[in-house]
């Protein structure tokens, strides 16, 4: 679709679906960490531990800040949602089906042959989905160019991607963090999902990024950090972003790997190794 | 002869018109725009030419996310950087996702001379031909830089089009049609095939012009896109003539000599002598001394021609 759709409709629409209340954003998240030890755990692999700990941060996003259509993918001005860390895919996969993407009984064909839902997002394969990824550190660079083109075709759009904090050991992220503020995207919104935790450990241990939130300020961005399972704080902190103008903003949401999970919080293991069928069956009674 | 002529001047050229017409043309460097010579388009569309610094893996991605927006990023830094520096973010961002970027590098090959290794690229076409989805293109001349260039921002994907540091001679008038995906017959000739690409065309046709002397007539075939190959345009050559040599500024390991190897191997295996960069690193020099000591001349094709010829006849 190219031509350019009438904003006042979709407006509407997405008054329509901005209006869940805390509780009822706490009750779609509840749903989306069941699909995620579901998906993983039918699955047999994948990233259950990273996919827990943003659940906050991506239900906030498609709930409450992103102007988006599912019936409309290609809709010029939709704000984008970038997923940086591709390993993250099942929780992106759960919060697109529960916006109606497609049906939640397709996260069942989590990783299976001829399956949409790649281990890792697909651009090419999947409804709603921006980018491909996997390999980390190139969201924020891609989310760079996603920006300069609504600057330079003057859509309104805004752009918001999430890295992890282990993606931030990758050179990349910084040479993207520098020229985002040189070239002064203030339609662009990095949110990093900073549970602590890599494959290897904790990042204290494996690749110490403290000072964190100074290093993005020292490369020109406004800084926010929150409770990143804290609906009310997340909401502020969109709102706040959208307000700053002349430099990208960082969300530096502070969060719990496997959160939700008693056994999986901070739990290096669950990075990216699923919940086997007693694990998993556990899981979904502490989230029932 | 023919007035040489620069291909990156061509490019710069070309760029720069093309982006009158179109707007949705963007350029982004990474800090060598006055050797890449996009600097033509970035000082009449400034706000559509994005100089990314020394950092070749963003400017990658940049350019990605720009063309999943509707932007037609034409990308350029030297061969050895792209794809060498930035291979994965053309791998994941650009050829999975089949993005609309063109990747246009500068000073590729050995002739870039006295910068020496660190500047040489000699196997960037090997890693751009192993991406699934991206278009190469090596053209031989500016005219068919201009008319490259021109078909790859018409075109839709990605592309890869590898330019040279030295000036060339033009090998072709202004009314030559490029056609992506087709070879050129340079000359006609019953004998042998060579069969060269970027600055081993011109030597091709001398190599070609020397052998004549000697009794020996030589076909001469200009393969400037890469990927997808000419197939029909080798399988007839070999079928017609019975030998082949190639002649690139490349290592021999993945590129134009790989690519004819493995296209003859399915079709119809004939003698072939390969002209390439042997499993080795150059080093500084000019142009002229490089190509004469990693064994790339205008002899060194006859040579293998009369090697190729040898092997025929004794078949």
């Amino acid at each position: 679709m190219t031509e350019i759709s009438d904003p006042g409709i979709h407006t509407e629409r997405v008054v329509e679906m901005k209006s869940p209340s805390v509780a009822d954003m706490e009750t779609i998240a509840k749903r989306v960490r069941r699909h995620i030890i579901s998906m993983t755990g039918r699955a047999g692999s994948g990233h259950p531990g990273g996919s827990l700990s943003a659940v906050e941060v991506v239900t906030t996003l498609y709930f409450r800040v992103l102007r988006h259509d599912p019936r409309h993918l290609d809709w010029p001005d939709r704000d984008r949602f970038i997923l940086s860390k591709g390993h993250a895919a099942p929780l992106l996969y759960a919060v697109l089906a529960e916006c109606g993407y497609f049906p939640s009984e397709e996260l069942a064909s989590l990783r299976q042959i001829n399956s949409r839902l790649q281990g890792h997002t697909d651009r090419t394969r999947t409804a709603g989905v921006e980018m491909s990824a996997g390999s980390l550190g190139q969201g924020l660079s891609f989310s760079i160019g996603v920006a300069l083109a609504g600057r330079l075709n003057g859509k309104p759009y805004r752009v918001y991607t999430l890295l992890g904090d282990g993606e931030c050991d990758e050179g990349q992220v910084w040479e993207a963090a520098m020229a985002a503020a040189h070239f002064k995207v203030d339609n662009l919104t990095a949110i990093v999902d900073r549970n602590d935790q890599q494959i290897d450990g904790w990042t204290r241990d494996v690749m110490d990024l403290e000072p964190f939130s100074s290093k993005w300020q020292a490369f020109g961005w406004h800084t926010i950090e929150v409770n990143g399972h804290d609906f009310t704080q997340l909401a502020d902190a969109f709102d706040q972003a959208r307000l700053i103008k002349g430099r990208p903003t960082v969300i530096i949401a502070h969060t719990v790997k496997g959160k939700g999970v008693s056994f999986m919080e901070n739990n290096p293991h669950f990075h990216g190794i699923a919940p086997t069928a007693e694990e998993m069956e556990l899981a979904l009674k502490e989230l029932a | 002869m023919t007035p040489d002529a620069s291909l990156r001047e061509a490019y710069g050229k070309t760029l720069t018109e093309l982006g009158r017409d179109n707007k949705d043309i963007v350029v982004l460097d990474a800090d060598l725009c006055r050797s890449t010579m996009t600097q033509f388009f970035a000082s009449e569309f400034p706000e559509r030419a994005f100089d990314c610094g020394i950092a070749e893996q963003n400017m990658v991605s940049i350019a990605a996310g720009l063309a999943a927006s509707g932007k037609i990023p034409f990308v350029s830094t030297f061969a050895v950087f792209a794809p060498g520096r930035c291979f994965d973010q053309i791998r994941m961002s650009i050829a999975q996702p089949r993005l609309n970027v063109k990747l246009v590098t500068t000073h590729s090959g050995i002739t870039v001379g006295e910068d020496g290794v660190s500047h040489q690229s000699i196997e960037d076409i090997a890693l751009a031909c192993s991406l699934p989805g991206l278009t190469v293109i090596v053209p031989a001349d500016a005219v068919e830089t201009t008319q490259a260039i021109r078909v790859a921002a018409a075109t839709h994907g990605p592309f890869y089009v590898r330019l040279c540091r030295p000036k060339l001679p033009l090998l072709y008038d202004e009314d030559y049609h490029f056609e992506l995906g087709k070879a050129v017959v340079m000359r006609q000739g019953t004998q042998a095939t060579i069969i060269a690409i970027g600055t081993r065309v011109a030597a091709a046709l001398e190599a070609a012009d020397n052998l004549k002397q000697e009794g020996i007539d030589c076909r001469v075939l200009n393969m400037p896109t890469l990927k997808p190959i000419d197939e029909a345009a080798i399988i007839q050559a070999a079928a017609e003539t019975g030998a082949i040599v190639t002649a690139e500024e490349h290592l021999e390991h993945g590129g134009l000599g790989s690519i004819v190897a493995r296209v003859l191997a399915k079709h119809h295996p004939v003698p072939v002598e390969f002209v390439a960069i042997k499993d080795t690193y150059a080093e500084s020099g000019s142009p002229a001394e490089l190509l004469q000591k990693y064994g790339l001349t205008a002899d060194d094709i006859e040579q293998a021609v009369r090697s190729v010829l040898t092997r025929k006849n004794s078949a």
